[in-house]
């Protein structure tokens, strides 16, 4: 394990163990993040349709790399820990396009509302009666 | 016990302190840090919930006996929290930790010629939270059960007034974190802890098997965690995720909940078939065939447990899209499997097989896994699954790889280590006898319920047509002979602790670490971290008359070292 | 047995207990008895947290999966209510969040180099950060409940206030409406029409009702039957919440509130968590347990609070900022 840096080590003590940022990482990326985040509020007041989700993920993205990267010293660390990290990921990812594909298969069986007369008689016997109502899925 | 001294036989007369012996009194226990301590203690408290799950399996069957009620006393709800509790305590107190927590814990970082696991105080705090766990399930029983199946299914999970719905699901989620830091606490070790010398391809295949399910561990079980919370808020605050006339679905809870539990079968499983590595090739007297296959296989059959959730859901409304791909991924995992079980039998041919009792606890695994893990390919498939899914088949399938192979392996390992933990031989005749009959018991038990799935018997059911009454009581009087055969087992083992021979260290000629130590293994384990080779070659071993055990011969260790095998 | 590698064990011998083994372990009293060295303590500790992260990331992941379905569902549904959520002030948490992460970074940097105050000083405010966190939140949330902005059904039912509270009584006096009479429409007629047809109040009335806590009674179906106005601006209602007062309000918005009522109160519950081990570090730091020998729990905090920094950046995108 490397210890420490040449840039800081001038009369710093070494850590016995385990790798020493340089000082001006920690405060570039924390710069980062702060210029990120102000970014991506001022995106959200803009307008560019499908694009602003991809945006706000996108840059959330970025700075998650930059705090993993940088701040939990992923970038000097044993690869096995990353891959640990990322691997997590993959399987959580595993799970949400499993389910969205099954969820958005079935959508259209969904139904998208009573014929009048049996609503009718939904209202009238029931007012008010909770009725789950979903759009018709459209590609 | 330093490094081997193979020229004179453990005295165990000048060695009488070892890990019981160390140190005395309840606090001892309590609060050490001792992993083969707190394996012992593990194993115990299994054990216990093992008997316990165990009374309500019988309750079960006796009910069954007859359609309609059979106990006095026993209603239709009444039955259901029977069943419910079975499954419940046996799924999460029994299987799940038992090999992994109480072998495992023993075994372990003996295998590798560690001191300890990595996280020794984790490790104790595992143990802490399966108790309190198993303690919030006895608040439940005591609050007034729950009779929802052990797989908590929504709408009827959420919306039953049944009062000990909430604590049993805290119980299973604490549970869940015991699971957890367990898999941690192992994966670490095997990364870590290994001594020099032992690669990763020359550790002992129960290592491969345990670091496999611990990565499932770690990986499947926060899904469940998050389940259980989301049912307990669901219940208390109503916030519909899983309610449709709120616009939820119930679906989704089938998807979150399978997510844990199918990878949660393979940490029952995988552990399992590490153990019958090793009791094959060490009872065979035969260096284990395909080690690099058994051990890939392991870890593949790790990833490919996280694929095939979907194919407890082909009836619930899935869409055909993720029943197919759902369903030929579960056709696939059945391959690595397949695979150690030829492995296995290889091994076995032109060995010199000793039939001990472990050795006929791995052949009845070889026959009941084959059973189980086939009828799980006639469930894989869409087509039959529709007609077999929710009847006995199901419960017949899972009783064959969870009990007949699952506990069978562990109950195995158990004959296997028994000496090494205890000290203690126990009587041949008795361990042989009793697996014999829980070999015969089981096979009437749960093959008659093979015909009584494919005929349509639901599970779950109370009440039944007369038609299949025959095949009940059947399969109630194979469970009758199961539980004496389960009860002759502990009296075996109870009984060496009384007045069962001295253990020497290597009473079967095993050639991990573990068989290096004293039995039972001293406080330290090793002073020095021993050095290794191949662990499954036998050949400088030989039989001791003196200690009864098999010691390493120095002429035929040399001959050995001369012409390696790999 | 396991073939002799006699070159090994003498090997081992010759470095032996005392010059490696028992030497590391006199001269560094925290390294534990089953590991060889500081580093390879150190190694395992940090595998062992991340490995702990990963079941923390699966922990919430289950969350982002259910989020992912109920969007994927209900697009209209998080577009509207997103609106109901402070962008500003989740962009402030935000960067208090960061900044706090900086600090913690800050403050295992300064264990790592020995400097003991300044360690102190840096997870003290990590813990400030903490705790603006959890203040802003709690404004939030209570800004939001007493709206009844919040999950099930109590997200239908108009918040009792001072103002509100005379309109309710007479509400919840006035009889139940009689039964709608049965008419039964014309088989020909598309099944859409009527109820695209009907005027946007009715539809409210509808929505509004369709899980008030009594079940079946509309609170406006009843008002309007007793002739009392219904209108949004009107002041009868004085203090009508926004989302029960719009006709735009798309069906199931409750689920909204009820995954970012979850969502972010796991995530409040883990900074608390983050807290209590931030005091934990700060207590054993003052009292000089940490060095640059020894910083371990130090840095492992600092990767859980990391983590819980690197969830809130997911969850900021996916409530506050979706346009």
């Amino acid at each position: 394990m490397a210890h420490g840096n040449a840039h800081d080590s001038k009369h710093e003590p070494h850590p016995l163990v385990g790798h020493l940022v340089p000082m001006w990482i920690l405060f570039a990326v924390g710069g980062a993040l702060l210029v990120l985040t102000a970014i991506t509020v001022a995106v959200r007041y803009i307008d560019v349709g499908e694009f602003n989700m991809v945006i706000a993920l996108g840059v959330a993205v970025i700075k998650a790399t930059l705090v993993a990267l940088f701040f939990m010293h992923l970038k000097w660390d044993r690869p096995f820990n990353l891959l640990t990290f990322v691997g997590s990921m993959a399987f959580v990812i595993l799970m949400m396009v499993f389910c969205m594909m099954d969820t958005a298969q079935y959508r259209p069986t969904q139904f998208v509302g009573n014929p009048p007369e049996v609503e009718a008689t939904l209202q009238a016997n029931a007012p008010g009666a909770p009725v789950a109502r979903f759009t018709p899925y459209s590609p | 016990m330093t490094t081997i001294d193979a020229s004179r036989p453990i005295d165990l007369a000048s060695r009488p302190d070892n890990y019981l012996t160390h140190t005395r009194g309840f606090l001892s226990w309590a609060l050490t840090l001792d992993h083969k301590r707190i394996g012992l203690m593990y194993m115990v408290a299994v054990l216990v919930s093992f008997f316990v799950g165990g009374v309500f399996a019988l309750l079960v069957r006796t009910e069954l006996l007859t359609p309609g009620q059979t106990i006095p006393g026993v209603t239709a709800d009444v039955y259901n929290q029977f069943f419910t509790l079975h499954g419940a305590i046996m799924v999460f107190l029994v299987i799940i930790p038992s090999i992994p927590a109480a072998l495992g814990n023993f075994v372990l970082p003996i295998m590798l010629g560690a001191k300890d696991v990595a996280f020794p105080k984790l490790n104790l705090g595992s143990f802490y939270l399966w108790l309190v766990g198993a303690a919030f399930t006895l608040v439940s029983l005591a609050m007034g059960g729950f009779d929802t199946g052990w797989t908590f299914y929504t709408p009827y999970s959420t919306t039953t007034t049944t009062g000990g719905v909430i604590p049993v699901l805290f119980g299973v989620f604490i549970l869940g974190f015991s699971s957890i830091f367990t898999g941690m606490n192992f994966v670490v070790t095997v990364h870590k802890l290994r001594p020099p010398g032992m690669t990763w391809f020359r550790m002992p295949l129960f290592l491969w098997a345990i670091y496999a399910t611990a990565i499932i561990q770690v990986l499947a079980t926060p899904v469940l965690a998050i389940t259980l919370m989301l049912v307990v808020v669901e219940r208390t605050i109503n916030i519909g995720i899983f309610d449709p006339s709120m616009g939820g679905d119930p679906v989704l809870f089938q998807h979150f909940f399978w997510f844990y539990s199918h990878p949660a079968v393979y940490i029952m499983i995988l552990p399992a078939m590490g153990i019958i590595s090793e009791l094959i090739s060490v009872h065979a007297h035969r260096h284990i065939f395909g080690y690099k296959f058994i051990a890939l296989s392991s870890i593949a059959i790790a990833i490919f447990s996280f694929l095939v959730w979907g194919h407890h859901m082909f009836t619930s409304g899935q869409s055909p899209l993720m029943n197919t791909l759902f369903s030929l991924i579960s056709f696939s995992v059945a391959i690595p499997s397949a695979v150690k079980v030829f492995n296995w039998l290889t091994t076995l041919y032109k060995g010199n097989i000793s039939l001990t009792t472990p050795m006929w606890y791995a052949l009845s695994f070889l026959v009941l896994f084959t059973i189980g893990g086939l009828t799980g390919i006639h469930l894989a498939t869409l087509n039959t699954d529709v007609h077999l899914h929710d009847t006995y088949f199901v419960v017949a399938h899972f009783h064959y790889v969870m009990m007949g192979s699952a506990l069978i392996g562990m109950i195995g390992g158990l004959h296997h280590w028994w000496p090494k933990m205890t000290g203690k031989m126990y009587s041949e005749k008795l361990g042989t006898a009793a697996c014999i009959i829980i070999f015969i018991g089981f096979n009437v038990t749960f093959f008659t319920q093979f015909y009584l799935g494919a005929k349509g018997m639901p599970r779950r059911y109370y009440d039944y047509l007369p038609e299949y009454q025959t095949y009940h009581v059947i399969s109630t009087i194979g469970s009758y002979i199961m539980a004496s055969g389960f009860f002759l087992t502990a009296y075996c083992l109870l009984s060496s602790l009384f007045g069962g021979r001295k253990a020497a260290a290597n009473p079967w000629g095993g050639g991990s670490l573990e068989w290096q130590c004293s039995s039972p293994p001293p406080h330290d384990n090793f002073a020095v971290q021993p050095s290794v080779g191949d662990c499954y070659d036998f050949r400088s071993l030989r039989w001791d008359e003196a200690t009864q055990g098999y010691v390493i011969d120095p002429a035929l260790a040399a001959e050995a070292a001369r012409n390696p095998l790999h | 047995m396991s073939t002799l590698h006699t070159s090994h064990a003498s090997a081992h011998d010759a470095h032996g207990h005392d010059a490696h083994g028992h030497g590391d372990h006199a001269k560094y009293p925290f390294l534990q008895h089953h590991f060889e060295s500081p580093a390879h303590q150190f190694d395992s500790a940090k595998l062992g947290m991340w490995l702990f992260l990963a079941t923390e990331v699966l922990f919430f992941g289950g969350l982002f999966v259910a989020y992912a379905v109920l969007r994927s569902r209900f697009p209209e549904v998080f577009s509207y209510a997103s609106h109901y959520l402070d962008t500003l002030m989740g962009g402030v948490n935000t960067c208090v969040l960061i900044l706090s992460s900086l600090t913690m970074a800050l403050a295992v940097r300064f264990a790592q180099t020995n400097r003991r105050k300044a360690m102190v000083w840096c997870l003290v405010l990590t813990f400030m950060g903490a705790v603006g966190f959890m203040v802003i939140k709690y404004f939030e949330y209570t800004h939001k409940i007493h709206e009844h902005l919040v999950w099930g059904k109590t997200f239908y039912v108009p918040p009792q206030d001072a103002a509100g509270a005379e309109e309710a009584k007479v509400i919840s006096t006035a009889p139940a409406p009689a039964p709608v009479a049965l008419t039964v429409a014309n088989p020909a007629t598309p099944a859409v029409a009527p109820i695209a047809a009907t005027p946007p109040v009715e539809a409210s009335a509808i929505k509004a009702a369709a899980a008030a806590p009594g079940g079946l009674a509309s609170v406006r179906q009843q008002a309007k039957a007793e002739g009392l106005p219904v209108a949004a601006n009107d002041p009868a209602f004085a203090h009508p919440s926004m989302h029960l007062a719009d006709p735009t309000m798309p069906a199931n918005t409750h689920l909204f509130f009820a995954i970012y009522y979850c969502m972010t109160g796991l995530h409040g519950i883990h900074v608390l968590a983050g807290m209590v081990m931030l005091a934990w570090l700060i207590w054993r730091g003052a009292r000089g347990d940490f060095s640059s020998d020894y910083f371990t729990p130090v840095d492992v905090g600092g990767l859980y609070w990391h983590i819980v920094d690197l969830v809130w950046i997911f969850l900021f995108p996916l409530f506050y900022l979706i346009h």
